[in-house]
Parts: C-alpha cells; sequence; structure tokens
C-alpha cells in the first residue's frame, strides 16, 4: 500500500493540525472516594482513548479487584501501582495524556489523602487548570479546601468544581446549588478567578462527555465541553525577558554561548541585556534556536545566546531586558508547602533551587502556619508534614526573583534537606523584605589577618560536641589553661554559661537548640574574626547545625571535636544529676534520653575519654592546634 | 543560514521539544557522570536527535549506552553502528559476558531470565562499571501504567532500586539532583511525549529510525499468538512450524524473540502514523514480556530495570 498524493496531502493537513492545537495541563483532586480515578477513566472510555488490549486488561482487572460488580471500574485504569490497587486507594499521581479535535490534555490524577498531599502538590505545580471533586451527599470536606489551597499557592486560575455522585442524591439541584455556593465563596476567598461548578456523575457518564438529561436545570455546559472551550493564558503577566542560564555552551574558543528555556518575555537579536546577580550589560549577538539561528525568540523556547561582549556568566545567573530588570536580594516572605518528614524548624539550613540556582537558605521565621480548612492563622514554632505557613526566608548570597503571582519561574522554589537529599518543601517567594543591594558592608582597614598577627597566632574554633558528661567542658578547660600558659588569647564559649545570658530566653526544644546553635556560631565567628582561639563547648546534638556553623569558617579555621563517651558512663558520671531527674521524668528533651543525639560522621578529631585521661587528650588537641599553626606566626617568647 | 524572524505561537510539538530539551541541559549541569541509554528504538532516535538539538553547536557532553542482549535484530546493531558514526556521539556497548558465558537465552532460560540477567542485570553493571550517576531513557508514561506514575527525574538507591511508594516530590521544572555517592538517577525526557507525538516528531524532523518499523515481506513464524520474527538461526522452529514470508512491521523493537510483529502495509511514515490513527491496541501488545504477572513492569523497575 503505497501512499497515494490524496492521502498524503491529507496526513500533512491533520499535522498540521495536531501541530497548531491547543495543550492543556489538568488536574484532577479532592478527597479520597470523590471519585477522581473514576472520572477519568469515564472520560478516556467516552472519548474512545482505550485500546482493545487496554480494555481487556481493565476487564481483567476489574473482575479481580474490582469494587463495580459485573461492571468496569474505571478507577484500576489509573491505579497502576500494585499497593494502589490492592488497597484501592491513589498514592501517586497519575499522568495521562488524551485529545479530541479541539485540544490535546495532558491530565495528573491526583490522590486524596491526606498523607500524600505532596504528590498532590507535584502535578499542581504544572497545572493550568484543576477539577476539584466533591461527593455531592458530603459536600467540601478538609481536602477539598486544602486542594483548593494548593492550587490557589501554585497560582492555578481555573478551578472546576465537579459535584460528583449526583445519581445517589436523585440529581437534587438543590443540593448542588448549596455546595456551589459554598465553593465559590472558598474560591473567591483564596483569589481564585475562575471557579466554574458542574454536577455530574462519572459512574453514569451524567455531564462528563454530554450534557444529561437527568439535571436539565443545569445550564452550563458538560466537563469536557469545559475543558475543550476554556481559556486558559499562558503566562502569569510579567513581560520582561528573563532566562535562567542552565549550561554554557564552549565548544572551542570562538563559541562562547548561554543556553537556557525562556522564562518570560521574548528577545530579538541586538537587544540590551543585564546578567543578575552580576549586573554585567552587553548585547544579544545570536539567538541558537532548536533549528538554528532565530532573529526573535519568546517565552518558552529553549535556546543558546551569544553576546557581544565577553561576560562572567554562570549557570544559575538570569539574563534580563536591561531596561526592565528583575529585583535582586536575600531575603523574602514566603508561602511554603512542607513536605518533608522531619519537621522544618527555623534556623536549619537547606538547600534551595530556584530557577538553575542553587544556593543555602533556612527559614529564619514562621510568621503563622495556616489551618486550610478555616484560613485561619494560627502561631507555630515548626512545621509538619503537610503544614502550609507564612514564614521569611534568608539565603546565603542574593538572586534574581520575581513574585511568583507575576512569574513561576522567578518565583518558585524548593528545599532539599543537607542530609537525605529529600525534596522537603514547595515555596512561592511573595516579596523581598529588603533589597541585597541596599546591604552594605562596612569596610574595615583592620582586618581578620592584621588581628591575628599583632597576637601572633592563628585563630580558630574548637567545636566541642557529645553527650552532657561526657567531658567536654572538663577537657576544653584544661586546654585553654595550656594555650593560656604558653601565651595564647583564648577564649571558651560554654553551653550552660552562655544560656544564663545570651541565650536566656531559649528553652531545650528542637526549635530552641537550633537557635542556640545559631547564636553561639556567630558568636564564635565574631571571636575569630577577632584573632582569637574559640572553644565553643556545646552539646550540640544535630548535624545540620554542626554543619550550618562549620559554613560560617573560613577553610581550616574550624576543628570539630566529638567528645565521644558511651551514654551509659556518661550516666554512671551524671555531674549534674540530670540523667538520673531526665529518668525520672523531671526533664524533658533531654539529649540521649529522649532527645536524639546524632554523633558526627567526619570530625577533625575524635576523643575517646573512656580510654585516655582527660589530661592526655587536653595535650593532644594543643599539640593539633598548634602544629595547625605557621611555625614562623609565633614570636619568640 | 535560514534566519526566522518571528517568535511564533509553540504548538504541542515545539513544547515538548522544548521541555526535552530543557531536561537534558539540567542532567548535563546537575550531574557528574551522565550517559544516555540509546536502545535503537524510535524513542532513541528521538532522544539522540533532541541531544544533538541540546547542546549545538557543541558535541554532547553525554555519552550513548547500549546494553546488547545478543539477541536484538541484526538491523538494529548495523542501524546503531551508523548511527552513532554519523553524530559522532560517543557509543559504549556493554554485553553481560556471564550471562553469555552461562548461554543464558530466551529459549533456554525464558523470557523472564533472560530479560533479567542480559537486560536488567546487565544495566546495572554498566552503570556500576563506568560510575555513571544518572541514566536518560526514553521512557514515556502513556506506555504502562506505572510508568505513568514515575518522576522526571526518578530517584534509584544505590542498590538500583526504584520504591514507588515513596518517591521525591517533583515540582515545576525545579528537578532535585542532589544523590549521595553510589544512588544515581534516571532522567526521562520524554516523560510527557504520546507515541503518536513521537511518530508526528520523527515525520516533522525527518529522524532516522531502524527499517523494521515498516512493513516489508519478512519470514516469520506464528507462536503463542505472536508473530516472531526467524532473525537468524538461533530461533529454534518447533514441529509443525516453517517460516513464511508476510508483510509485516514492528510497532516496538528489542529482543526478536520476545517481539511480536503485526501485519501491516505501512511502508511510509505517514502510512505508520495513519495506522496509529485507526489502530484499535497498544504498542506495548506485541511485547511478550509484559504479559508476565499483572503490573509486572513496576517489579522489573523496582529492581532496577529501565
Amino acid at each position: 500500500m503505497t501512499v497515494t498524493p490524496e492521502r498524503h496531502a491529507a496526513l500533512a493537513a491533520y499535522l498540521r493540525k495536531h501541530e497548531s492545537r491547543d495543550q492543556l495541563r489538568f488536574i484532577t483532586c479532592g478527597s479520597v472516594d470523590d471519585g477522581k480515578s473514576t472520572l477519568l477513566g469515564r472520560l478516556l472510555y467516552d472519548t474512545k482513548l482505550l485500546f482493545d488490549d487496554q480494555l481487556a486488561a481493565l476487564a481483567r482487572d476489574s473482575a479481580r479487584h474490582g469494587t463495580q460488580g459485573d461492571a468496569l471500574d474505571f478507577a484500576l485504569l489509573l491505579d497502576g501501582l500494585e499497593a494502589e490497587r490492592e488497597q484501592g486507594i491513589t498514592i501517586d499521581v497519575a499522568y495521562r495524556y488524551f485529545g479530541t479535535d479541539k485540544r490535546g490534555f495532558i491530565v495528573a490524577d491526583c490522590p486524596g489523602h491526606e498523607q500524600y498531599t505532596r504528590n498532590m502538590a507535584t502535578g499542581a505545580s504544572t497545572a493550568e487548570l484543576a477539577v476539584v471533586l466533591v461527593d455531592a451527599r458530603k459536600g467540601l470536606l478538609t481536602q477539598t479546601r486544602r486542594h483548593t489551597w494548593i492550587c490557589a499557592l501554585f497560582g492555578i486560575r481555573h478551578v472546576v468544581l465537579a459535584v460528583n455522585k449526583m445519581d445517589l442524591v436523585g440529581y437534587d439541584r438543590a443540593r448542588f446549588e448549596a455546595i456551589a455556593a459554598e465553593y465559590t465563596a472558598l474560591a473567591r476567598a483564596l483569589g481564585i478567578a475562575d471557579a466554574t461548578c458542574i454536577p455530574l456523575s462519572a459512574l453514569r457518564g451524567d455531564n462528563v462527555t454530554a450534557r444529561s438529561p437527568q439535571m436539565p436545570w443545569h445550564a452550563g455546559p458538560a466537563l469536557l465541553e469545559h475543558l475543550e472551550t476554556v481559556r486558559v493564558e499562558r503566562g502569569m503577566g510579567g513581560t520582561g525577558f528573563r532566562l535562567p542560564v542552565q549550561w554554557v555552551n564552549r565548544p572551542d574558543h570562538s563559541f562562547r554561548g548561554y543556553a537556557g528555556t525562556i522564562a518570560q518575555g521574548s528577545i530579538a537579536a541586538g537587544a540590551e541585556i543585564v546578567a543578575l546577580p552580576g549586573g554585567r550589560r552587553s548585547r544579544i549577538a545570536r539567538i541558537l534556536g532548536p533549528d538554528g539561528d532565530l532573529e526573535v525568540a519568546a517565552e518558552g523556547q529553549a535556546v543558546t545566546l551569544t553576546f557581544a561582549d565577553e561576560l562572567d556568566v554562570a549557570r544559575g545567573d538570569v539574563i534580563a531586558d536591561a531596561a526592565h530588570p528583575p529585583q535582586v536580594a536575600d531575603q523574602f516572605a514566603c508561602r511554603l508547602l512542607w513536605m518533608g518528614d522531619a519537621p522544618l524548624l527555623p534556623g536549619r539550613p537547606y538547600w534551595l533551587k530556584i530557577g538553575t540556582r542553587t544556593v543555602g537558605a533556612q527559614i529564619t521565621e514562621i510568621k503563622h502556619k495556616i489551618d486550610v480548612n478555616t484560613q485561619s492563622e494560627l502561631a507555630a514554632k515548626r512545621l509538619e508534614l503537610n503544614e502550609v505557613a507564612q514564614c521569611n526566608l534568608s539565603l546565603d548570597q542574593p538572586i534574581a526573583f520575581e513574585p511568583y503571582a507575576e512569574n513561576r519561574a522567578l518565583g518558585g522554589f524548593i528545599l532539599v534537606d543537607r542530609q537525605n537529599n529529600a525534596t522537603v518543601a514547595g515555596g512561592t517567594l511573595d516579596f523581598a523584605l529588603r533589597r541585597a543591594s541596599n546591604v552594605h558592608w562596612q569596610y574595615i582597614d583592620v582586618d581578620k589577618a592584621a588581628r591575628a598577627t599583632i597576637k601572633g597566632q592563628r585563630p580558630c574554633c574548637m567545636w566541642f560536641t557529645g553527650l552532657s558528661g561526657s567531658g567536654k567542658s572538663t577537657i576544653a578547660n584544661l586546654v585553654e589553661r595550656r594555650l593560656h600558659a604558653l601565651g595564647y588569647h583564648t577564649y571558651i564559649l560554654d553551653g550552660d554559661n552562655v544560656r544564663h545570658g545570651l541565650n536566656r530566653d531559649l528553652g531545650f526544644t528542637d526549635e530552641d537548640r537550633v537557635e542556640n546553635i545559631r547564636r553561639v556560631a556567630e558568636v564564635a565567628k565574631l571571636m575569630v574574626d577577632a584573632g582569637l582561639i574559640v572553644l565553643v563547648s556545646f552539646i550540640s546534638p544535630f548535624r545540620d547545625e554542626r554543619r550550618m556553623a562549620r559554613a560560617l569558617f573560613g577553610a581550616g579555621e574550624f576543628l570539630e571535636i566529638h567528645v565521644d563517651t558511651p551514654l551509659a558512663e556518661c550516666e554512671r558520671r551524671d555531674p549534674k544529676g540530670l540523667y538520673r531527674r531526665a529518668r525520672a521524668g523531671q526533664i524533658s528533651n533531654f539529649t540521649g534520653i529522649d532527645s536524639p543525639y546524632e554523633a558526627p560522621e567526619a570530625a577533625e578529631i575524635t576523643l575517646r575519654t573512656a580510654e585516655a585521661e582527660a589530661g592526655v587528650l587536653a595535650q593532644r588537641l594543643v599539640e593539633r592546634v598548634l602544629s595547625f599553626e605557621p611555625a614562623h606566626a609565633r614570636p619568640a617568647p | 543560514m535560514s534566519i526566522k524572524t518571528e517568535a511564533a505561537r509553540l504548538s504541542q510539538l515545539d513544547r515538548l521539544e522544548a521541555e526535552s530539551i530543557h531536561i537534558l541541559r539540567e542532567v548535563a549541569a546537575e550531574f557528574r557522570n551522565p550517559v544516555l541509554l540509546y536502545s535503537v528504538g524510535k524513542d532513541s532516535s528521538v532522544l539522540l536527535h533532541l541531544l544533538l538539538k541540546a547542546f549545538r553547536p557543541a558535541r554532547p557532553p553525554i555519552p550513548l549506552l547500549h546494553v546488547d542482549t545478543t539477541w536484538k535484530f541484526r538491523e538494529m546493531i548495523a542501524f546503531r553502528d551508523r548511527r552513532a558514526a554519523e553524530t559522532g556521539v560517543e557509543l559504549r556497548v556493554h554485553i553481560n559476558e556471564e550471562g553469555v558465558r552461562q548461554g543464558v537465552g530466551p529459549f533456554t532460560h525464558g523470557a523472564a531470565v533472560h530479560t533479567d540477567v542480559m537486560k536488567t542485570q546487565a544495566l546495572k553493571q554498566a552503570l556500576d562499571k563506568y560510575g555513571f550517576d544518572a541514566a536518560i531513557g526514553g521512557a514515556r508514561r502513556d506506555e504502562e501504567k506505572s510508568r505513568a506514575k514515575e518522576r522526571i527525574f526518578s530517584f534509584r538507591s544505590a542498590q538500583h532500586r526504584w520504591d514507588p511508594r515513596n518517591q521525591r516530590p517533583e515540582l515545576w521544572n525545579l528537578y532535585n539532583a542532589r544523590i549521595r555517592p553510589g544512588e544515581s538517577v534516571r532522567a526521562f525526557p520524554l516523560s510527557n511525549w504520546t507515541e503518536l507525538d513521537v511518530w508526528l516528531y520523527v515525520w516533522r524532523e525527518k529522524i532516522p529510525v531502524v527499517p523494521l518499523y515498516f512493513a516489508a515481506e519478512r519470514p516469520v513464524v506464528e507462536r503463542d499468538g505472536a508473530l516472531i520474527m526467524v532473525d537468524d538461526a538461533r530461533l529454534p522452529l518447533r514441529p509443525g512450524e516453517t517460516p513464511t514470508m508476510r508483510r509485516v512491521r514492528f510497532r516496538t523493537l528489542g529482543c526478536y524473540p520476545l517481539t511480536g510483529a503485526i501485519e501491516s502495509e505501512a511502508d511510509t511514515l505517514e502510512a505508520i502514523i495513519e495506522e496509529m490513527l485507526t489502530t484499535r491496541s497498544s504498542e506495548r501488545q506485541g511485547r511478550v514480556i509484559d504479559h508476565d504477572p499483572t503490573a509486572s513492569m513496576e517489579r522489573k523497575k523496582q529492581e532496577g530495570y529501565f
């Protein structure tokens, strides 16, 4: 069968149609058992997008796992994981692809259980429209409100409330209208511009692909009709050119290009641009598209740019319209969805990825968390899995950004745990708390090196960590006495002593422990800056905080010293009687008893007090600190 | 060179192309030693084409790896070597030599053992041998139910295992590439493409594909309801089986004894696309290996299968 010219022409026409066809990315969400998977299965079935072997497999699965008697159980089409089919629940988001003559669709079927909210968020982050299902018998549930809140967080402007299982309430118009009124008010309160309510029955196919004779009172469209025709704007409203640099393309000396996807606006050859946060300017020389040189390129295109001048631009920088650049800042107000199994603790360091840049970050303050059911604001010192909050965010270096409401690519970020690399939060930037460009370092003539030289020593921070009663303070005290006797300038920051003053306001919860360490680390840094040898003697039980402390110091300035004494031995010594009281339940959050101690993985020095006398261990430390000092720096006594 | 002067509105294929290029560049930028799993099929052909586009004018910084089970169609191997030479992209071929020594094959050991030893174990060997920390694959979410659930950057433990119940959240196009030594990521730039998108793109971009996709007279035997091509003398004929010449083509390509052909007259790309639009069965139907226990793809993937 050879293709005739007529058939070839028909196929070419088909390709052009497919090419020009619009695509809508949407999600289905809502509470468990409200019928999301069934609705999608019904959409695929009614639009004849299931193949014969898929239908045969569905019939087989329905007989085995189905919940619809002899009928097809459409939910099994989407619940593809074995655990899902066995338990009859959706765990993770499933993507399906279908189309009609009017539009192509990518639909993400999201899980309804609260514990899988992070998977729902995964689907919502790339959606242009959300179909929120409710069961007509139950009305709005907590999950309905939570999912709607997350849709609003991610800037989904079009929401369809599908009031499902209308067949089970006798297609009662009043019931539908009551639910619709309540939901419309919720959507308005959350700032969702377009909320359309449709009564339907996924199981029976009412108002899914065609208007139902059972509900003649519903004047609006069937669901599919609405999905085919709703107008969805692509950009978020901003117009200035933005391109986060993904990859510097340097095949040889004659070519240096900056590859990335255009996040906003358009660019033409010759246009003046600025590279941020550095601020260097140049003009566009060439734009390389996927098929060769372009004179113009716009949002969504993956391109490679070359400049008229040599600029020092790297991955993570943002190329922007020089006349309308985005702001640069390092502190922000943001909204956060916490997705980590361990709680968010303010002050704990995380990685933040935004655009193509990854920087160190911490949440400095939880302004309030939000009760998704009532929208009320609650005070909080930590965030647990699936909680949402308004927070302040601080980065360790400035970035080019835009508020999420104006630009998703420059305003949406994730937080990554520094130990297990899990993605623990999704967030959106609202505004900068201060412009980084307004924050100046006061220039000081006398610097750390000068202060150290006059003292004839190399400053450093010796960080003692270990259980209560392990011998930290005893050894630190011996070390300081010897160094002092040898003429060195030292200072001890002791956990107990600092808690009498600087940290008097802090308790022993995880949040307060993090803040306790942050303050002490900053003080130690100032003292090292002043030229001192600082001995910090703190239990400091968490790896993340010790890592944060280490990051404040220069290479070789920070010595982590693990005073390694078995818990049983510490408890036997119990110099302050604290273990006895903790065991008696009189002290809570006591390290080693009901609060964890995370031993260092790579301490510079480990001291085993069970194997040597404190004096011997102290001498070893003194030798280590002095050997690590350059010999010429020490004046003759 | 011709220069386009207007930024046209992006079509569905343009959007998919841009998304895939973005993913390929993220892999190149975020990983120390990435590789592209090149399986010689149409999806791999599209991936290779996108890889060239993503890094032009430079040569792609990511090599190709083909895990050769020694049972591939001969035309696939010839096509593979020709494309590597034409594009100049580095190609590495890995064969599980231990499996070869033990004589593992689909007839002696069965489809499941053969696939496990020569494909899944071989892939893990290759990833460990070269220390690849990211492997790019051409899998699409529309192919199969467990793939419909997989992330674009899909995390693997140091034992190459996928934990479908505990995947990392993946927001926007912010792919989390952070891993510890020994762990790795499988990246799927074609996640959001459908079979139709792939063929339309092959057509639009004039991408070379293995001739086995086009209908031709080929020697086949009918076995357990599938049409198996007699690609070489290793296929043991059962009593009563005589290879006959039939006009067939393949919708997917794998090991020839495990890949069923379909009778077809489609000998051009246009005809293939037309056939797709009227077909009533999904492309994986021809894969003998998929008809093991229900949802078996998920189990194979957990064990490290692509």
